[in-house]
């Protein structure tokens, strides 16, 4: 465990002292608040329309501002991904790190879990910085928290899969354009995954959209915590981190 | 310290390494000599436990690479070819990363951490950043990262490779300083390096080991007869020497068994003398030339450098014969 912290705090590091951490964090930071911008405008204008008419509507703050501005930061997320994991260790190869860490007494499942929750908490960092748009609706009004919380939880979840499959294809090459360009690809597919199911209601189209990962995020956003939806995530994280062990390793037998 | 047996390692297409054999004894600096291509560097990683052999078996310190990876890995210091840096950290940063990736107790690693960065003398740029260093120190910072956990045996890859002379030099005499306390093992293509670092030598050519021996022996087993170089000048430089007489005179001496003619086409004429095996001949040659009335200006042993010994085995036909006779194990 010493070895996963150390690594972690490595990796930490080095996010967060080049510039790319602080710049995804400017473009999510005025992507995420364009959509609150957004949202909380609708909200506004129809509050006032329902007011014109003299009837009242039913105003819900959760389900009009927090719940299509999680779904949008969702798929912003997607967007994010391949450009933390990208680096994790096609870097290193690149640059023949990957000597001393192999070379070092640490196991590979080390390496790989010190990397992927060092990746995890950039990621929760920078989507944090949507949370901070939200709380600003707690001076105007009482939106519910535990969608909040939840949606929080969702997008951890959501990025740590997609974050374990990111890594796995770090493993495959040593150029992180390649890295980038397949694991967006690969966020890309697994979020339109979802729209087969608006064309047919049929077995393969019901198997294709639990797949993606927009479906299971849907129910977080609600606020709701459905243990289907945690162990697919948690069953793709577990899928993702072994086929970067299996590559890693495979990679020493082969070279 | 270091066994290895039957060690092969082959990929799809080509077998890198060829069923080599060596032990190396502790507190030994041994040089790993070769052509680029030779297998050195595969060999290195398979110590190391960066490859898995395809065959046969290696360990250190008791320790087998395959089946106490973890063991292994703790023993050994390793500085690839190219040092493995992270330009974003600065010098102590990164060296204190090193050190707890390697497994040193916290209580410790500020000691480690200094000692390592006086011995390779980088303490002077600890808050600079990697990606600002020269060349050279990099290459230190390597070494230090290789030290840090004080390992029991030191692998070094082309520790010299790409510095300047005095670089070199500077490097070279830190290993030497590191000698003793670690097993060395340090691979080159640099023949001076072998010489003036190491005292055995393993060469290998093709995957296989072409020899082992120390580096006294290896030059002096390939050269058992004696090779002298003569300069030869008239008394009066009016009237020139005829070079098929004085080499006449030259192969009359006792103990010569070749004289070859290397430039006569000044006044001062030069011959290569090879002895006979074991026989001294540079008196009789001194006192043949004076005595045949002529000026002896010049008689130096031609000595066989560690390149040519180099060049002869790893070309293949001379290879064959002295592979035959050596001994396999470094005492």
């Amino acid at each position: 465990m010493r070895n996963v912290g150390t690594i972690f705090s490595k990796e930490i590091r080095t996010y967060f002292t080049s510039p790319v951490a602080y710049g995804l964090m400017a473009f999510f930071a005025i992507l995420s608040g364009y959509f609150f911008y957004v949202y909380v405008a609708i909200f506004v204008t129809r509050g006032m329309e329902s007011q014109m008419a003299g009837r009242a509507m039913p105003m819900d703050v959760n389900e009009w501002v927090v719940r299509p501005v999680l779904m949008n930061v969702s798929v912003i997320g997607l967007f994010l991904i391949p450009l933390i994991t990208m680096r994790v260790f096609s870097e290193e190869k690149a640059r023949g790190t990957m000597e001393l860490l192999t070379t070092s007494p640490v196991r590979d499942m080390e390496i790989i879990l010190g990397k992927w929750f060092a990746a995890l908490a950039m990621y929760a960092a920078i989507v944090a910085v949507a949370f901070l748009n939200i709380l600003f609706l707690y001076l105007y009004g009482k939106p519910e928290i535990t969608p909040i919380l939840t949606g929080f939880l969702g997008l951890v979840l959501q990025g740590g899969m997609l974050l374990a499959i990111g890594t796995f294809i770090s493993t495959t090459t040593k150029n992180q354009i390649v890295a980038a360009f397949s694991t967006f690809a690969i966020c890309l597919i697994l979020w339109v995954l979802d729209w087969v199911s608006s064309v047919s209601q049929e077995a393969w189209a019901k198997v294709v959209s639990y797949l993606s990962v927009v479906t299971h995020f849907e129910p977080f956003s609600k606020g709701v915590i459905d243990t289907k939806d945690v162990v697919f995530y948690l069953t793709m994280i577990f899928l993702g981190l072994f086929l970067t062990a299996r590559s890693l390793e495979s990679e020493r037998w082969r070279a | 310290m270091i066994s290895v047996e039957g060690l092969s390692k082959r990929y799809a297409r080509n077998t890198a390494v060829d069923n080599i054999s060596f032990e190396v004894q502790k507190g030994q600096i041994v040089g790993f000599l070769g052509p680029n291509g030779a297998g050195k560097t595969t060999t290195m990683r398979i110590l190391t436990c960066f490859l898995p052999p395809s065959a046969g078996k290696a360990s250190v310190a008791g320790f087998d690479v395959l089946e106490q990876p973890l063991e292994v890995k703790r023993r050994i210091g390793y500085l690839p070819e190219t040092p493995p840096l992270y330009p974003e950290m600065e010098v102590e940063d990164y060296l204190r990363f090193v050190g707890k990736l390697k497994g040193i107790p916290g209580a410790e690693l500020p000691r480690r951490l200094s000692d390592a960065m006086e011995k390779c003398a980088v303490a002077d740029v600890r808050n600079k950043l990697i990606a600002k260093l020269s060349k050279g120190y990099r290459q230190r910072v390597g070494l230090a990262q290789a030290i840090i956990h004080n390992p029991e045996v030191l692998i070094l890859d082309e520790p010299t490779s790409g510095l300047d002379p005095k670089q070199i030099h500077e490097t070279r005499e830190l290993i030497k300083g590191l000698a003793g306390d670690h097993t060395i093992i340090l691979s080159t293509h640099i023949l001076p390096e072998v010489e003036s670092i190491c005292e055995r030598v393993i060469i290998i050519s093709k995957g296989k080991v072409v020899a082992t021996d120390t580096v006294d022996h290896l030059t002096n087993r390939l050269r058992g007869s004696e090779s002298m170089l003569v300069e030869v000048e008239p008394r009066d430089s009016a009237i020139p020497l005829d070079p098929q007489e004085v080499q006449r005179r030259l192969e009359q001496v006792a103990g010569v068994s070749r004289v070859v003619a290397r430039d006569i086409r000044s006044v001062r004429l030069q011959f290569e003398v090879e002895s006979l095996q074991n026989r001294t001949i540079r008196a009789e040659l001194a006192r043949a030339v004076v005595e045949s009335g002529w000026n002896l200006n010049e008689l130096r042993p031609v000595a066989l450098s560690l390149e040519e010994v180099f060049l002869q085995l790893t070309s293949s036909d001379a290879a064959a014969s002295i592979a035959g006779d050596t001994p396999e194990v470094i005492q």
